[in-house]
């Protein structure tokens, strides 16, 4: 603070020079291009606080956050059903499953916690050369021709009559084989979780279903001859104590 | 004075370069956190699926779309099985830290 205050008296003029640059810029930037930068700003905040938060509950809110920016993101991109499909099944389903597990399992957040700081460096140097390699990667990497701006993806010209129309035409023929394994695969994961988390308990009445099949009717239904205004001694005997035994 | 270029798929690329990196450090940051960790992953995904969304546009072509589909199922599969793997070890373990998980090591 010494230094930065001894080279420059003040670092306001900077703040304020840099502030209506930033402003000039916006006022240049057409409304899709703000909106992307935007919903991409709100999208990696989002993601630095998923994996910075204190509590997991945060982390989950996080990431929901991350989720709806990142469908903000699909819309611009022209890819309505995606941005649809993330809402329903991300914020609905997965983000709900992970706040469950999180409210579910009673976790000691001090443990938790522990090895943040120790791990921060590692953590910034693997991300770093993550993050320079892919960018690197992107910059040098030569296109044939000059991308399309956002603003003619908006309507484009392979969303005809519309998105859905669109992809479901490809997905149901190009793409069926590959459609049915994904349903597979989701069905092997229901079927999955189920047995993972499945624990036999004892004292529960449960159908035996060997015993079921193998039941006669010699053994379970019996004649009784009774007379007529007569009641049987047994059931006459069981049914009043029936709800006491119930409540008992 | 450099004024930001018209938004294309380039830039898609760049955000998700980014966020797959910042996904990236959560897994180290959070080592002793698994749920955490899951939620880096499911972050890595989304930053996989910003890219094909983004190229689809770029190329006019709705193949990028469909494998982003894909994409969300296979996450939304892994999603459920790590979470009931966690339920599973935290109850026989009572922690959820990944150093801990040193049962195989004999």
């Amino acid at each position: 603070m010494g230094e930065f205050a001894k080279r420059h008296q003040s670092p306001w003029p900077i703040i304020v020079c840099f502030a209506l640059n930033f402003s000039k810029v916006v006022a240049l930037l057409s409304p899709i291009d703000f909106l992307f930068y935007l919903f991409a700003g709100f999208t990696l905040a989002a993601g630095v606080g998923v994996i910075t938060a204190r509590n997991p509950v945060y982390s989950v809110f996080f990431l929901i956050a991350a989720f709806l920016n990142a469908a903000a993101l699909f819309l611009l991109a022209g890819a309505e059903f995606l941005a649809f499909i993330l809402i329903i099944v991300y914020l609905g389903a997965v983000a709900v499953l992970f706040l469950f597990v999180v409210m579910m399992l009673d976790i000691n957040l001090a443990t938790v916690r522990a090895g943040f700081v120790r791990y921060l460096p590692i953590a910034a140097v693997v991300g770093g050369i993550f993050a320079a390699q892919l960018i690197i990667m992107l910059l040098i990497w030569q296109q044939s021709e000059t991308p399309p701006t956002l603003n003619a993806l908006g309507n484009s010209p392979m969303n005809q009559p519309n998105n859905v129309y669109a992809l479901g035409r490809v997905l149901y023929t190009d793409y069926f084989v590959a459609f049915q394994t994904a349903g597979i695969i989701l069905l092997i994961a229901m079927i999955g979780a189920i047995v993972l988390t499945l624990r036999p308990r004892a004292g529960i009445k449960t159908q035996v279903i060997s015993q079921q099949v193998s039941r006669k009717s010699s053994q379970s239904v019996r004649l009784v001859d009774l007379k007529l205004g007569q009641t049987h001694p047994t059931t006459a005997a069981t049914a009043p104590t029936e709800p006491q035994e119930g409540s008992a | 004075m450099i004024y930001p270029p018209a938004v294309s798929s380039a830039h898609f690329a760049i955000l998700s370069a980014l966020l797959f990196a910042l996904a990236m450090a959560g897994l180290f940051l959070n080592r002793k956190n698994l749920i955490v960790m899951l939620m880096c992953v499911e972050l890595m995904l989304l930053a996989v699926n910003l890219m094909f969304v983004g190229f689809s546009a770029q190329w006019q072509n709705l193949t990028g779309q469909i494998m982003a589909m894909f994409v969300l199922t296979v996450a939304a599969a892994e999603a459920a099985i790590g979470l009931a793997i966690l339920v599973v070890y935290f109850r026989n373990r009572h922690t959820i830290a990944v150093d801990d998980l040193n049962s195989l090591q004999g």
